[in-house]
């Protein structure tokens, strides 16, 4: 995967006289001295990120923290003080009026807070405006208009005008006139934020199902955390138009970068955020033919498991308990009873990308949970234990050592 | 003591100077050449009235009405268009509507623009604001006799006089009208990579219709009554009739006058408020009310309801 957009040292000051303000900022004078110094606010500054092709990247920030100027930096809606900004090569910051023009036109789409649809013209004829813009025939305009709010399930209102659509419907439209025009990247300035929590649920889960169809870069701006963490790829965290942290929602929630970034994950539900893939480990396995009840016992004693899992070939046949095998060891008196008198055969899976919250009844059957691939083959196995481990750790210990430049780490799956 | 004590200021002197001595001369034929094309529209419009029957102008203005203003104004057009006639003028108040038509067409030619730029740069708009405060507030007496000098007596004058006085609220609100589209919409379209034109004819225009419609409404306004107060320097119409009411101390001419005036604005008035209303309220069109009416099944008029 290719870099599709990137930021880098990117500087926003406000006002008449931002030459003076950017060199106190880089000789590190804060925001409010300078302020009161010179009367300019600092709205993004030295911001630097890249965002992957067919990437989430969600900017999470509080009001004020600069992140609606960062994404309208992006299409150059803002031009930055300073700095670069690439989308496929192509600086966004530096280009001239023509050319950024027939950028917005190919290549970026933008969803607004407020929706921002036109309200004298109908859906079909919002959702078709980029087309309209750039020139297409009417007839192609309107079916490719359609297309885009059948992605959406809105196709029937075609010819209503906005103010007869509910907010959230509104909002799919804004969504339906960004995906007409069938760009790479899609700038989403809280696109849900104004809609009430069901809606937005929905419209979240909906955003992830046509992701996995249209592999856009989307840059995402939200103020809420539980939306950034479901959402981003990756997520990046603003404060007073710095960046503090940038990195995968674990990354973020088990090593938060500072005490803001802790005070901010403290109360969010680790189960949602952490996967079977987090907690699982190599898995130590038998042979159903191969093994005996005693190998069982003695391997679960080497290892210090209480169940161990038995595969048929490349299959999983099932799981062995250390109390089973142990009285069945035992009571036979032998040390060759056959595993398979032993084996219990209904035991919990999870996939790599189960969420902790999920596996919460599996894991209080007592089972390690087999972590299996597409195959239905084990990679690993979740101890109950770690589950639990992972869901109650402590969030509020920051590592000493910042974490900006966690997203230089290539998100590598850990299993 | 008091400031003229130690200085007398020809500030008299100093505007016979500017207009007689150096505006004159030098550039009346730009001033006369000015006046060309308002004859033209003016003379032409005229004539059309003066040719078209009263009772085809009587209708027209009562569909208008009812159109855009409702049932209660197309009663009060016919009777009130009959009263005009009856009382014997008629052509007056034909030649007025033309008057005012000359001069609101081109009022809109010259104000919406101007009022686009003004919308479009601050620096425009910082120039234009003050000079529309003084086309608004000089007493138009005043600007009357510059007038003359530079474009002579008759129609036409009378006609740049109104355009002056009118011209000021078509400008003030198309530029309010276009600064006033929500900033959101702005950068939607810049967004999506619209030019400035494309912008202009598809946002800010349509947006900003009613308000430049209510701004024309006001430039109507202005223009009948400074129709009028041309009569003093040549120009004809119902103004005419009131003036030379006033100076033969004929009560009841100028009050017919005053009558046809006061008619025709209301009228004029109503059906261009109703103009910039229509944008807002949606309601069935006559068509589909029939439609609705002769074709079993056709789907009824009353559009979607708001959705969940």
């Amino acid at each position: 995967m290719t870099s599709k957009i990137s930021v880098k040292n990117v500087f926003k000051i406000f006002g008449d006289k931002p030459g003076h303000a950017l060199d106190m900022l880089k000789s590190g004078q804060s925001k409010n001295d300078i302020f009161e110094a010179t009367g300019q606010t600092i709205g993004v500054q030295n911001a630097a990120f890249d965002v992957k092709e067919g990437q989430i990247f969600v900017v999470m920030g509080l009001s004020g923290s600069g992140k609606s100027t960062l994404v309208r930096m992006l299409n150059g809606l803002i031009r930055p003080t300073s700095g670069e900004i690439l989308i496929d090569g192509d600086d966004i910051a530096s280009c001239s009026p023509a050319k950024l023009r027939e950028i917005r036109r190919q290549k970026i789409a933008m969803v607004f807070q407020h929706f921002a649809l036109f309200p004298h013209r109908t859906i079909a004829e919002n959702a078709a405006y980029g087309l309209k813009v750039k020139g297409v025939s009417s007839d192609e305009r309107r079916e490719r208009a359609l297309l885009a709010l059948e992605q959406v399930g809105l196709s029937s209102w075609a010819d209503s005008l906005p103010a007869d659509l509910s907010g959230g419907m509104q909002q799919r439209v804004g969504l339906a006139r960004a995906l007409a025009t069938d760009p790479h990247v899609l700038l989403m300035d809280e696109p849900f934020g104004a809609l009430d929590p069901l809606i937005r649920k929905e419209m979240q889960e909906e955003l992830l199902v046509l992701q996995r169809t249209l592999k856009k870069t989307i840059v995402f701006i939200t103020h809420d955390l539980n939306e950034a963490l479901m959402l981003g790829d990756r997520i990046a965290i603003m404060k007073d138009g710095e960046i503090v942290q940038v990195g995968s929602a674990q990354d973020i929630v088990s090593q938060p970068a500072n005490d803001y970034v802790a005070a901010f994950v403290a109360d969010i539900d680790r189960g949602r955020v952490f996967t079977a893939a987090t907690v699982a480990i190599e898995p130590s396995t038998l042979q159903l033919a191969d093994d005996t009840a005693g190998d069982a016992v003695r391997t679960m004693e080497e290892e210090n498991r209480s169940a161990v899992y038995v595969l048929d070939g490349e299959d999983i046949a099932g799981v062995v308990t250390y109390q089973q095998a142990a009285a069945a060891d035992r009571d036979s008196g032998t040390s060759d009873v056959p595993i398979a008198d032993v084996l219990i055969t209904d035991f919990p899976t999870a996939d790599r990308d189960t969420q902790l919250a999920d596996l919460y009844a599996p894991a209080s059957s007592g089972l390690p949970i087999a972590m299996t691939d597409a195959d239905n083959r084990l990679i690993g196995v979740i101890e109950p234990e770690a589950v639990f481990a992972q869901l109650s750790a402590d969030p509020a210990t920051p590592d000493t050592e910042p974490q900006v430049e966690a997203d230089q780490r290539e998100l590598a799956p850990t299993a | 003591m008091s400031p003229s004590d130690f200085l007398i200021i020809p500030f008299d002197d100093w505007v016979n100077f500017l207009v007689r001595d150096w505006l004159v001369p030098n550039f009346r034929p730009i001033f006369r050449a000015m006046q060309v094309p308002i004859s033209m529209v003016l003379k032409g419009l005229d004539d059309f009235f003066a040719f078209v029957p009263m009772v085809v102008t009587t209708l027209v203005f009562a569909l208008l009405a009812f159109k855009y203003a409702g049932r209660g104004m197309v009663i009060f057009t016919i009777l009130g268009f009959a009263f005009i006639d009856m009382i014997g003028l008629w052509p007056e108040t034909m030649t007025t509507l033309s008057m005012i038509l000359t001069s609101v067409l081109f009022c809109t030619i010259i104000g919406v623009p101007v009022g686009i730029l003004a919308a479009r740069s601050d620096l425009t708009w910082k120039i234009a604001r003050p000079v529309l405060d003084i086309m608004q507030t000089i007493p138009s007496f005043v600007y009357l006799v510059p007038i003359v000098m530079l474009f002579g007596v008759g129609m036409a004058p009378g006609i740049i006089a109104t355009i002056i006085f009118a011209l000021s609220p078509i400008i003030r609100l198309t530029n309010l009208g276009i600064r006033n589209v929500r900033t959101d919409l702005i950068e939607a379209s810049t967004a999506f990579g619209s030019t400035p034109m494309q912008m202009l004819f598809e946002l800010q225009l349509p947006l900003a219709m009613r308000t430049i419609l209510a701004g024309l409404n006001q430039t109507l306004m202005l223009a009948l009554s400074m129709v009028v107060i041309t009569a003093l320097i040549g120009a004809g119409g119902l103004g005419l009739t009131v003036n030379t009411g006033l100076g033969r101390l004929d009560v009841g001419g100028a009050t017919a006058g005053g009558v046809g005036i006061i008619i025709l604005a209301i009228v004029l008035d109503r059906i261009t408020q109703g103009l910039g209303e229509q944008k807002k309220v949606e309601t069935t069109s006559l068509r589909q009310t029939l439609i609705s009416l002769f074709k079993p099944g056709a789907p009824a008029p009353a559009h979607a309801g708001k959705a969940a």
